[in-house]
């Protein structure tokens, strides 16, 4: 093989080495970052894993909101009509939280039924609805019940 | 009546965008000087037209016309009159519209400015743009036009604009953001009309880098105008989120980088060529992809209003149009074009291909991040997000790379550079950036690898700066720097702003503190040494929102009143939407933010503080680096290039005759 064809073999080699090493390092890297959405009824089966940074989401339950008089401690329930789980949020909620707008927290699974969020998210529209509830709210058959109530304050 | 005018005017320029779109390319190719000429006419005809409608919205916003849905329902009477006519591109139809109008714009520019452009070139670019332009006029009128009536019944008032967009960011953003996307079309119908034409030479690339280089430098301030956007409205003290609509933005600006380094190369030693037309085409399917992303509602962000199948997949079915035809006639006129020029192994070429395989495997990684959950959701039903560490652990070992690369890129020479000579450039700086970025480490309070590695980066790039203009005036003595052309300039001065910004980010967020706390009126916190009294809240009446300001007085260690904060929690009335409006004082080297949370009862209150130390770097960085863009493209080498079309238009004649 001649020099000029060995190194350029060589470049070649090194290339896909890099790009190979890139995509498995990002491969590697999106399966510990993917955060799964669950429903509360999942959670309630069981089928949401304990002590792994998950998305959770609903509407959250009128009444249900306590907040701490001493720190920036609350706690809430958030459903999707069929079953409800407990949050605990440490922090300032976004400006769109309130009892029945729906809201999506990340967090872990501390004891069944119980998230300890550490991000609350709630999004910029009045109209707007997180995409994961919506589903959430659709497979419970609460999302028709939701609308109506919507159209009609 | 006006409404109605606007949409015959939009109907007008997509008849004259389908003439622009083919008559001037058939032209080309039958060699009918007439056919060609007729592409500049046309393209100033359209845009016109599309001014007028632009214009006619713009009057439909300002004069409180509610019989216009689109007005209707992002305008309200109380909205100060600035806002009313951003209020024009604040939601899906208008944008468009502004998408419209900046292409329109950007092809008037190249109607004028490129004057030294062989006929058939400038008929092929022209003809490609008004064939873009034919696709977004057709999406307008077809599923989103922002002339639709509410007729009979037109309500009294409007629902008013999102509070979240009644900024000065929504002033400037945008169009910032779309003369960069759409900037982007200009690189890719030159592309597309080399392509045509099978002359992919080094004129071609010296043609399109202005062009290129406009238009990375405003998307780069439209990226950065967004980022401080978010950083002082959301009330969240976060200046990126990697939030998909912002990935969308940043992939088409890294693509457009490689594309820049990619074009030099190609003008400087005519290689590279079928790499930069992909790139190119890449940087402009990256643009529509975002405008995909944002519009079609498929994403879960703040820039998602609106959820509509029938736009979502219009939009789609265009980029799959855009990139397969383009693709297509790239495989088939690509081998025709391909070049046979050599280059060892430590030379600028190599580098250069470096840089631009870190930048492209970069945007990969960003958009594999992006649209996972997508696929995912498309294929499996499984809703999933992906986090920001995914991100952060790709992107930032690429860019450290990407710095180090950068300093002996900019010190090896074209073709070749014998080893000898490089290694005796590279110790020095090397053993300088030890001790500045060792030394700067030091003198920080606790010890964190990633600010020591930035600080080894940005020293390695500052001093390589240094070095290469140090050796550029070895020979001609201090007054050479007069001589140097402005695009080196430009050169360095966007290196060195990725150093200021790199500084930044790194020094922001090791170095920021933060607590969010329960506040009393007069209560008093200390963070990171300043004091921060809490003085309570009032409540205000702005013209469409009530307000209850708080007063924050901020004292040093001495007890010195440094500044009072602000913060406020508005009540926009008419969508009864709260917002938290945030309190900053901003300094070179660091940022006083404070934002409200929520009212706890007996005059307390939810507040966040934070103290953000050089976060303006990352933001100042960025303009500096769009700056030298703008040197660059204004290098006198461009506007010099009227003698050789001159040339290159008389050349085929003999040939012929």
């Amino acid at each position: 093989m001649n020099p000029a064809r060995k190194k350029r073999l060589l470049i070649i080699l090194l290339i896909v080495l890099g790009v190979g090493a890139a995509v498995g390092l990002a491969l590697l890297a999106l399966q510990q970052n993917i955060n799964l959405f669950y429903t509360p009824t999942q959670i309630a089966t069981g089928e949401a894993p304990k002590d792994t940074r998950i998305r959770a989401g609903g509407l959250v339950e009128k009444g249900s909101l306590v907040r701490d008089a001493q720190s920036l401690a609350v706690s809430f329930r958030v459903t999707d009509g069929l079953h409800s789980i407990n949050i605990q949020y440490q922090g300032i909620l976004p400006d769109l939280f309130r009892e029945g707008q729906g809201i999506v927290a990340l967090g872990r699974l501390r004891a069944p039924g119980l998230l300890i969020a550490d991000e609350v998210l709630a999004k910029h529209d009045e109209q707007y609805m997180p995409p994961e509830v919506t589903k959430a709210l659709e497979e419970t058959g609460m999302l028709k019940h939701y609308e109506k109530k919507g159209a009609t304050p | 009546m006006i409404p109605e005018l606007a949409n015959l005017a939009l109907i007008l320029a997509l008849c004259l965008a389908v003439v622009q779109g083919t008559v001037p390319l058939v032209g080309a190719w039958l060699g009918a000087h007439q056919w060609m000429r007729l592409a500049r006419p046309l393209v100033w005809g359209q845009s016109a037209l599309v001014l007028f409608a632009f214009l006619c919205l713009a009057f439909a916003f300002l004069s409180d016309d509610f019989s216009v849905a689109y007005v209707a329902h992002n305008s309200n009477t109380a909205l100060p009159w600035y806002y009313k006519f951003s209020a024009v591109w604040a939601a899906h139809e208008g944008s468009l519209l502004l998408w419209a109008l900046t292409l329109s714009g950007w092809s008037v520019a190249v109607s004028l400015g490129s004057r030294q452009l062989p006929e058939e070139v400038l008929a092929r670019v022209l003809a490609v743009m008004g064939l873009i332009s034919v696709g977004f006029l057709l999406f307008l009128l077809h599923t989103s036009n922002p002339f639709e009536r509410l007729l009979p019944y037109s309500p009294d008032n409007g629902r008013d604009l999102n509070p979240l967009l009644q900024d000065f960011g929504l002033i400037v953003h945008p169009p910032m953001l779309y003369m960069g996307y759409v900037g982007f079309s200009v690189a890719f119908a030159f592309a597309i009309a080399a392509l045509l034409g099978g002359r992919l030479d080094a004129a071609w690339a010296r043609w399109s880098r202005p062009w290129t280089l406009v238009a990375w430098c405003f998307l780069g301030v439209g990226i950065v105008l967004g980022s401080w956007w978010a950083y002082y409205e959301l009330g969240w003290g976060g200046w990126w989120f990697w939030d998909p609509v912002e990935n969308a933005s940043l992939m088409p600006w890294l693509v457009g980088t490689a594309l820049l380094h990619s074009l030099a190369v190609t003008e400087k030693r005519g290689v590279f060529k079928s790499w930069t037309v992909l790139l190119a085409v890449a940087a402009f399917s990256l643009s529509l992809l975002g405008t995909f992303l944002v519009r079609s509602g498929v994403l879960t962000s703040v820039h998602a209003f609106a959820t509509d199948p029938e736009r979502g997949t219009f939009i789609l079915v265009f980029l799959l149009i855009v990139v397969g035809s383009s693709l297509a006639l790239f495989a088939i006129r690509a081998p025709v074009v391909a070049s046979q020029v050599r280059f060892g192994l430590w030379s600028r070429e190599t580098l250069l291909l470096v840089n631009n395989l870190l930048l492209v495997v970069s945007t990969a990684t960003i958009l594999l991040g992006t649209l996972y959950p997508l696929l995912l959701d498309a294929l499996t039903g499984a809703k999933l997000s992906v986090g920001p560490p995914y991100f952060n652990a790709l992107f930032l070992p690429l860019m450290a790379v990407l710095l180090f690369s950068l300093t002996v890129g900019v010190l090896v020479r074209w073709k070749e550079t014998p080893w000898p000579w490089l290694r005796q450039m590279l110790w020095p700086i090397g053993l300088g950036a030890l001790v500045l970025g060792g030394g700067l480490e030091l003198m920080r309070e606790s010890f964190h690898w990633g600010s020591l590695l930035v600080y080894l980066l940005a020293a390695w790039v500052v001093l390589g700066v240094v070095r290469e203009l140090l050796d550029k005036l070895r020979h001609t003595g201090f007054w050479g720097v007069f001589r140097l052309p402005l695009s080196y300039w430009g050169m360095h001065l966007s290196h060195l702003g990725l150093v200021v910004c790199a500084l930044g980010i790194v020094l922001s967020s090791q170095e920021s503190v933060e607590r969010d706390l329960r506040m009393a009126p007069t209560e008093q916190v200390s963070l990171g040494g300043y004091r921060f009294v809490f003085e309570g809240t009032q409540s205000i009446q702005g013209p469409n929102y009530r307000s209850e300001r708080a007063t924050l007085s901020v004292l040093d260690d001495q007890g010195e009143l440094i500044t009072r904060l602000y913060p406020e929690k508005r009540l926009y009335l008419v969508q009864q939407m709260p917002m938290t409006e945030a309190g900053i004082d901003a300094g070179f080297t660091r940022d006083l933010y404070v934002a409200l949370g929520e009212p706890l009862g007996d005059g307390a209150w939810a507040v966040r503080i934070h103290i953000k130390p050089f976060i303006r770097w990352i933001w100042l960085g960025g303009l500096i680096i769009a700056l030298g863009g703008l040197l660059a493209a204004l290098d006198a080498r461009y506007r010099r290039v009227f003698k050789t079309p001159k040339l290159t238009a008389s050349e085929p004649a003999p040939q012929g005759a």
